[in-house]
């Protein structure tokens, strides 16, 4: 077990939960109550790293993390360090890859709330804030709870877009998966195969935490 | 000094600051033109078809909807004013509101749900006797612990009923309050509203489309139709002297005709109305004048079965004549139709006790003479 490229995942993993988790909330919520013009557009382009090839995703990412051009010139003039080859580039990443699965379930959950029980806490006195906090994000919680458990499972386990940002340096920007390409290509299948096992438990949990989570929210 | 602050509250309540006003009007997205009022402890029934923009009139009083044109004022607040640019939010207007389907917070126990509309300055302490009260109100002490799937359809409606009051607020208001609960349920959840509503000394404004709820428990009754307010005013007034035929017909009265004022008395106090070829008298022609052509109509309760070894009738009455097309019983009661003979193409649709039909020997195809009460004639427009 490559306990280094272990801690490389889990910390892109839960980095990407912690930042990608307010931003879902919001963008959820809004895609579920809201009707504006180019909704489905944006609605579109939020799917739109579930169907692309990581390669194509990732060659965007790249232009666009460049320290000549727009988020990697901010970037660098802000910490002196280049987002591609770096931790932060691949958090980046992350976060674009993952933003579907982060929404989408809350999306469907916040959708599952009714507009009249919402209604009802306005007319019970509640602000918006305390109806956020006291009603909408019990009832989504399921969702909420699926969408992180998607996102960790998936953040651990992503491969593409990682080689492509971050290469595959040990300690930075090489995670679990990149390394198990790493092992498997230099012939050591026996280290490949433990990390190869850890992810897969990873990505069951995350599946049964799903689907409980949401047996739930069609109990209630 | 106590007269002239009596003199102040009397002009004030003149101007309408006392109970609620409300006077909207928008085209888009659904048309709506509503006037009406309601004063403290009076229940005003919103009746129409579905459709008719009853709930949205609702949801404007609460801020929920946002009509177009008008003001809403409560109590001498203003909460809406289109052209003072006034909209309180639904938190800042005092107002109780019960949906038609509860919308109870599903992950909240039955004493959570109440305790959560409760003013939030009050301590904690305070909050959960009041809680309680509320709850032993509505007869729900017991199972406060309860989540919404585990009551009861009346149950629900009770915890519904005790978070609109949780507010103390200004006005309530009832969405088809009993129309998810069966029968049983809702004649006791009827006697329990009658009972609070002689405590609350606030506006009520129920919606329902079960007409006879609404002559039941209102005080006050306003027609919608198509989003337009057509009449308010007592049960009794709409239902037996309507501001219009469309208003007679929506109240459920079927004895609708049209008719010509032939005779009007100086004081508009009686009159002769025609009828085909017979002539009904009237006791008040209300601003008709002789010629006019009005709709009219008589209450199946002004409609009186002759017995048939009696002949003469009463100036009071007007005897008519025609034949039983067919009667339906209804419990202790039977529906009648009769064909006039003084004019083919009118059916007169009225309820008599089962009995009388037993002993008048009535059946399908008898000929029968009823007296329309010239009390129960009453004069609209003819048809638009």
């Amino acid at each position: 077990m490559d306990w280094t490229a272990f801690s490389v995942s889990l910390q892109l993993a839960a980095w990407t939960c912690l930042l990608i988790l307010p931003v879902a909330v919001v963008v959820a919520r809004v895609l579920a109550w809201r009707e504006f013009r180019g909704k489905s557009v944006v609605e579109a382009l939020i799917l739109l790293p579930l169907v692309l090839p990581p390669t194509v995703l990732g060659f965007y990412l790249l232009v666009g993390f460049g320290s000549e051009t727009g988020v990697g010139k901010f970037v660098a003039g802000l910490t002196g360090q280049t987002l591609v080859f770096s931790f932060l580039g691949i958090l980046l990443a992350s976060l674009v890859v993952n933003l579907p699965f982060a929404v989408q379930p809350m999306q469907r959950a916040f959708e599952g709330i009714p507009a009249n029980v919402r209604e009802a806490a306005w007319v019970s006195g509640l602000s918006s804030w305390e109806t956020f906090r006291r009603i909408e994000l019990p009832l989504a919680w399921p969702g909420i709870v699926s969408s992180m458990a998607l996102v960790f499972a998936h953040s651990l386990g992503e491969f593409g877009v990682i080689l492509m940002i971050g290469g595959n340096i040990p300690g930075e920007t090489q995670t679990l998966s990149i390394a198990i390409y790493d092992r498997v290509q230099a012939f050591r299948n026996d280290e490949a195969s433990i990390m190869a096992a850890a992810l897969l438990v990873f990505s069951f949990v995350a599946i049964v935490i799903v689907n409980i989570m949401a047996r739930r929210r069609l109990l209630r | 000094m106590t007269r002239i602050r009596d003199e102040e509250t009397l002009a004030a309540r003149e101007q309408g600051s006392d109970g609620l006003h409300v006077h909207i009007s928008q085209r888009q997205p659904i048309a709506l033109d509503a006037n009406l009022t309601c004063a403290p402890g009076e229940l005003l029934a919103l009746v129409g078809p579905s459709g008719a923009g009853k709930t949205s009139v609702l949801r404007a009083i609460a801020g929920l909807l946002h009509p177009s044109f008008g003001t809403i004022r409560s109590g001498g607040v203003t909460w809406f004013s289109s052209e003072d640019r006034i909209n309180l939010t639904p938190q800042q207007r005092s107002v109780g509101f019960m949906f038609q389907d509860y919308a109870l917070f599903p992950h909240l126990s039955a004493h959570d749900n109440v305790a959560l509309a409760i003013d939030k300055s009050l301590p904690r302490q305070a909050r959960d006797e009041r809680t309680r009260q509320l709850l032993a109100m509505v007869n729900l002490e017991d199972l406060d612990v309860r989540k919404p799937a585990a009551l009861s359809g009346g149950q629900r409606q009770r915890v519904a009923l005790a978070r609109a009051l949780a507010r103390d607020p200004d006005v309530l208001l009832l969405d088809e309050p009993f129309s998810a609960v069966d029968q049983m349920t809702r004649d006791r959840l009827k006697r329990e509203l009658v009972a609070l509503h002689g405590k609350l000394n606030i506006p009520i404004v129920l919606v329902t489309h079960d007409l006879d709820e609404a002559l039941v428990l209102s005080d006050r009754l306003a027609v919608l139709y198509a989003g337009t307010l057509l009449g308010q005013g007592t049960p009794d007034d709409m239902r037996l002297r309507p501001p219009s035929r469309m208003v007679a017909r929506l109240m459920g009265q079927t004895n609708v005709f049209s008719g010509e004022v032939v005779e009007t008395a100086s004081d508009a106090r009686a009159g002769r109305l025609r009828f085909g070829d017979v002539d009904l008298n009237v006791s008040a022609t209300r601003g008709w004048s002789r010629g006019a052509n009005v709709s009219w109509m008589v209450a199946s309760e002004h409609i009186v079965l002759h017995r048939r070894d009696r002949v003469e009738a009463t100036a009071g009455e007007n005897p008519v004549a025609g034949r039983v097309t067919d009667f339906a019983r209804l419990g202790d009661q039977a529906a009648l139709r009769v064909k006039l003979d003084a004019m083919p193409d009118a059916i007169l649709n009225f309820k008599l006790p089962h009995r009388s039909i037993a002993r008048n020997g009535i059946e399908v195809g008898t000929h029968v003479t009823v007296s329309l009460l010239a009390d129960g004639i009453h004069l609209m427009a003819p048809d638009a």
